[in-house]
């Protein structure tokens, strides 16, 4: 009785001592690659510059310039309309496959592997790929993918979510397979159909892949880039009567990095008030859906 | 097990940060040096190079990487004087410089395009004014000043490249047409019209296709524009030397006329372009196609196989084109950084010197980029260069890069692409008239964006 704690003291006591060393580099880590590179972000938002080392603190200057971007407004809300769209069939999508292949299917595990497989590939390769074949398809009735901004909106949609199923699918799987075995039976004794299973006994029990799921589901769809820039490139444009071009199939990361690059010694300054609105939008959603979801999961 | 894993991960972390730091230090101690040891042994052949800094490139034209790195360990081997040369992926040059420029050891030789990055980059630019490697030029045509002080000197060309319609005369004359009937438009069209007519039975076709993709376009929204910009300089009886708030658009129906026949007397449908995907430049060389839209960079390829290709203005129908000549210009300008150490500054002048005017190296360069306006480099070998001389002895008017004062010229180009687009489609009037006001209110909005 007098032991026990003693040896975990000095276990706690000798935690406590090399933890620097252990946590250390992580910490510094963080703080190089994440931390100081953030706090580093937040204050050239204010500034204008081409060169960091030569940054001049302007002020609010760059979230004015950044609100009044009329392109920055439209990819808001093609992005948000896109996040939505997509984290409802991504996830309905994922979850239908993942419970299919719960069903002891035979050559599940082939399945498994197969609709995991697109997520390997690299979003500007699939860009590329899906342009392809879209093109191919598109060019027998003589347009293309470029042209028309529905194309342009479902052609990604496609895109995302064949690479994205397989993934949540995986996730979905775990927390099918963790569901208990005595509360399906019982649930089955009681009389229960399938449907009736499903809704009120499998579902709530896998609330946290739900939770995981339409997190990474939502920051996914805000977060998109790659497979922007290689399917369309924001084309179609509209181009409105005063010259200025609207970038009809342009997410909001995309419409960043454009800024970023585009000419103009102030365009860096903007880019990076945007980012920073940006990073407080996606974060804040996130944890917005975060704590909505988790109240609904059940403790086992 | 586990812990023997998680002594293998941290053992990782640690090396993995102390490799971090540790590249670092080597890498600037690898570039200082053998600047000391050299200028040890070497010193008494050395004489000439004084500098004792070191020069970074940061190269823009990925065809001259291959060159630019044998010259540089030549120049080495020759002077002890470090030269270490990155190039920048194609299309990446700008990113690239803006991730280089703020490093602990920027290049010390960079390249400024045009008038508007020279906007964003010209205060990183030394001036150049009265320095060797300045007076060495054989003429100022491609220098580039700085926007808000033309007194200063920001960058210098170190080579020009010309633009038009590059011609397969063998095919035109195979098709019962000479060169000579393709004086102007009306002959140009002519041409390119029954060329198409009897596509089938002559086995070749007028032009090349013209895709509007990311690697074509630029041929059509930042060259052949440029027709529009030059004969709006003319008539205003200007040259422009610093970026026009707007522009009028007079020309714009002279740059359709030469689009449409470009597009609709071609070896593929108009519709397909958008996408993109054909091989412009083997449609020409294999003889499929008369016509091919393109510059002087072309002629080490394309002369392979036709060797007695030529290149002729963009013809569309202006009058008195047919005085026209090539579009000569260049986006090629080395600039000194201004942030570089003094030494930095002489070395990279002293191998920039020592690049057009050693008969080796010069010759070296001029073989892959065409033509170098020094007064010691060798002569052009590039044929397209030779027309646009010709023509100038001939006493047409060059038609100047007016382009390079593009605002916004990613943006501004994107608009036209897109607008284009909808026009290859459908050639309708009004889907036109939104490529005009790309074009056209597109300068205005993107000028107003950027200032």
């Amino acid at each position: 009785m007098s032991k026990k704690p003693k040896s975990g003291n000095s276990i706690i006591r000798q935690t406590r001592l090399w933890s620097p060393l252990f946590m250390g580099p992580v910490v510094a880590a963080f703080i190089i690659g994440f931390v100081w590179p953030f706090i580093q972000g937040i204050y050239l938002s204010f500034c204008k510059f081409r060169l960091i080392r030569d940054a001049k603190f302007i002020g609010f200057g760059n979230y004015v310039k950044a609100l009044q971007d009329a392109s920055f407004r439209h990819a808001f809300w093609y992005t948000a309309m896109f996040a939505i769209v997509s984290l409802v069939l991504i996830n309905v999508l994922a979850f239908a496959v993942a419970y299919a292949l719960t069903q002891g299917i035979k050559g599940s595990n082939l399945y498994r592997t197969v609709f995991f497989m697109p997520n390997l590939i690299g979003g500007i390769v699939l860009g590329y790929i899906w342009s392809m074949i879209f093109d191919g398809i598109l060019s027998r009735y003589g347009t293309s993918v470029l042209m028309d901004s529905k194309y342009g909106f479902w052609g990604l949609i496609i895109l995302v979510s064949w690479q994205q199923i397989g993934y949540m699918m995986i996730i979905y799987i775990a927390g099918l397979q963790a569901v208990p075995e005595d509360m399906l039976e019982a649930a089955k004794i009681d009389g229960a159909n399938k449907w009736q299973t499903l809704f009120k006994v499998t579902i709530p029990n896998v609330m946290p892949s739900i939770t995981i799921c339409t997190f990474l589901g939502l920051t996914n769809g805000f977060k998109l880039f790659d497979q922007n820039l290689a399917l369309t490139a924001g084309q179609p444009f509209i181009i409105q009567p005063d010259g200025t071009s609207i970038k009809t199939t342009e997410m909001l990361a995309l419409n960043i990095y454009s800024t970023f690059y585009g000419s103009g010694s102030a365009s860096p300054g903007v880019a990076q008030a945007k980012a920073v609105l940006f990073f407080i939008l996606v974060a804040g959603l996130g944890l917005a859906q975060l704590s909505f979801t988790r109240k609904r999961e059940v403790q086992q | 097990m586990k812990k023997f894993l998680a002594i293998i991960l941290a053992m990782t972390m640690v090396m993995a940060l102390v490799a971090c730091g540790g590249s670092n230090n080597s890498s600037s101690d690898s570039a200082s040096a053998p600047a000391e040891s050299t200028s040890d042994a070497s010193a008494a052949p050395a004489a000439e190079p004084t500098a004792s800094g070191s020069v970074y490139w940061l190269n823009f034209k990925p065809e001259l990487d291959e060159t630019a790195q044998a010259l540089a360990k030549t120049y080495t081997e020759k002077t002890g004087v470090p030269v270490k040369v990155v190039t920048a992926a194609s299309g990446t040059y700008g990113q690239t410089l803006t991730a280089e420029m703020d490093k602990s050891a920027p290049p010390t030789m960079f390249v400024i395009t045009n008038p508007s990055m020279d906007d964003e980059w010209g205060d990183y630019a030394l001036d150049l004014t009265g320095t060797a490697i300045a007076n060495e030029l054989s003429t100022d045509a491609y220098n580039l000043y700085n926007v808000n002080d033309p007194s200063k000197l920001d960058a210098i060309g170190y080579c020009y490249e010309c633009y038009g319609i590059i011609v397969n005369p063998d095919l035109i004359e195979k098709a019962g047409h000479s060169m000579d009937e393709i004086k102007n438009f009306d002959g140009l069209k002519a041409v390119a019209e029954d060329i198409h007519s009897r596509a089938a039975e002559l086995g070749f076709d007028a032009f090349s296709a013209s895709d509007l993709d990311g690697s074509s376009s630029w041929r059509f929204t930042g060259h052949m524009i440029n027709l529009d910009y030059v004969y709006e300089e003319r008539a205003a009886g200007t040259v422009w030397t610093e970026q026009p708030a707007s522009i009028t658009g007079e020309f714009v129906p002279n740059y359709k006329n030469l689009f449409d026949l470009c597009i609709n007397n071609s070896t593929v449908e108009p519709s397909t372009l958008a996408t993109g995907g054909h091989d412009a430049e083997a449609e020409f060389k294999s003889g499929k196609a008369a016509f091919f839209v393109n510059g002087s960079w072309e002629y080490a390829a394309v002369s392979e196989t036709v060797p007695n290709a030529t290149m002729i203005p963009y013809y569309c129908g202006v009058a008195g084109e047919e005085k026209a000549g090539l579009n000569c210009g260049t986006e090629n300008n080395w600039a000194v950084n201004a942030m570089a150490s003094a030494e930095d500054q002489q070395a990279t002048i002293d191998f920039m010197v020592w690049l057009v005017t050693d008969p080796d190296a010069s010759a070296q360069m001029v073989a892959q980029l065409g033509i170098m306006p020094y007064k010691q480099a060798v002569e052009s070998t590039n044929g397209f260069l030779n027309d646009a001389a010709e023509y100038t002895a001939n006493g047409c008017y060059v038609m100047d890069w007016a382009t390079n004062y593009q605002p916004d010229v990613d943006n501004y180009r994107a608009g036209i692409v897109s607008a284009l687009n909808a026009y290859c489609a459908d050639q309708s009037d009004a889907n036109w008239e939104t490529v005009r006001t790309a074009i056209v209110d597109g300068w205005a909005a993107a000028y107003a964006n950027t200032h």
